[in-house]
């Protein structure tokens, strides 16, 4: 029987600029960094729920030949791959935080619904993370 | 073989960011300038360019996010097609209604009739609900 969501995977085109962004400016933790050859293990997580872990994966040698790496970085910042939706008890005010550690990319500020406020953002790849606070 | 360079990937970074900008200022009146401003590209570069990378024109893309950020407020509310049709942006509501018609192949008041609320987030139904356009849609479009 399955117990638990592990890992799930974001595609991004540089692990150590993924790492600024998903550390440094949206607060979650580093998992793994483990580098063995060419390949770095590279996952992060939330502070108050490391049981999940994002692998942030990199198209190119020695995942991916050239011409599939190709397809992948056009996909990746066309926005048409990896999304993520995080949850947060005060998205005003994260609104602010992320705004003051220098994140520009907002799809759409913190808007109000019926079942609680949200807001949109992208890493600076093209992928789409909406952060949510529930009512 | 076909390869794709960074300055690919700064292009399609650069026209997101754009195309991310038409869709939190739909309701406004479109300033293609302001548009392709945002992508770093004058307005004929802009235009090209994104529909070589998305498929359709800038104008077309907002036309159908109007569209469907109508046909939103149209399952979700009680609001009028008048209203709605300036809500989304549009200046006329016969042109509303004929743009309307011709990309979701029915009248604003019979998709409304047709269509209860969507029971999924709002970001998803934005994202997922966009109209593909009535058959010979997309041909006219392009």
């Amino acid at each position: 029987m399955i117990n638990k969501l592990n890992v799930a995977t974001v595609w991004v085109l540089d692990k150590q600029q993924a790492l600024d962004f998903y550390v440094d400016k949206l607060g979650l933790e580093v998992g793994s960094d483990v580098k063995q050859g060419p390949y770095r293990w590279l996952t992060v997580r939330v502070p108050t729920d490391p049981g999940f872990e994002i692998s942030l994966e990199q198209p190119g040698p020695p995942i991916h030949d050239e011409a599939t790496a190709d397809q992948l970085r056009d996909l990746i910042t066309k926005g048409a791959l990896s999304g993520l939706v995080l949850l947060t008890d005060d998205v005003r005010a994260l609104y602010e935080t992320l705004q003051a550690r220098g994140v520009t990319d907002f799809t759409q500020e913190p808007t109000d619904h019926f079942y609680g406020t949200d807001m949109g953002i992208r890493d600076p790849f093209g992928n789409g993370i909406r952060i949510l606070q529930h009512k | 073989m076909w390869s794709v360079s960074l300055e690919t990937e700064d292009l399609n970074r650069r026209l997101l960011r754009a195309r991310d900008a038409m869709d939190r200022a739909y309701a406004e009146p479109l300033d293609v300038s302001a548009v392709a401003a945002v992508a770093h590209m004058s307005e004929a570069h802009f235009s090209r360019t994104f529909r070589a990378v998305f498929g359709e024109t800038p104008h077309r893309y907002l036309q159908r996010r109007r569209v469907e950020r109508s046909m939103f407020l149209l399952r979700e509310t009680g609001r009028s097609v008048t209203d709605i049709c300036l809500d989304v942006g549009f200046t006329s509501l016969g042109t509303f209604s004929r743009t309307f018609r011709e990309i979701v192949g029915q009248s604003p008041s019979t998709y409304r009739m047709d269509h209860g609320p969507m029971e999924a987030p709002a970001c998803v139904q934005m994202m997922a609900m966009r109209p593909l356009g009535a058959p010979g849609a997309q041909s006219a479009a392009r």
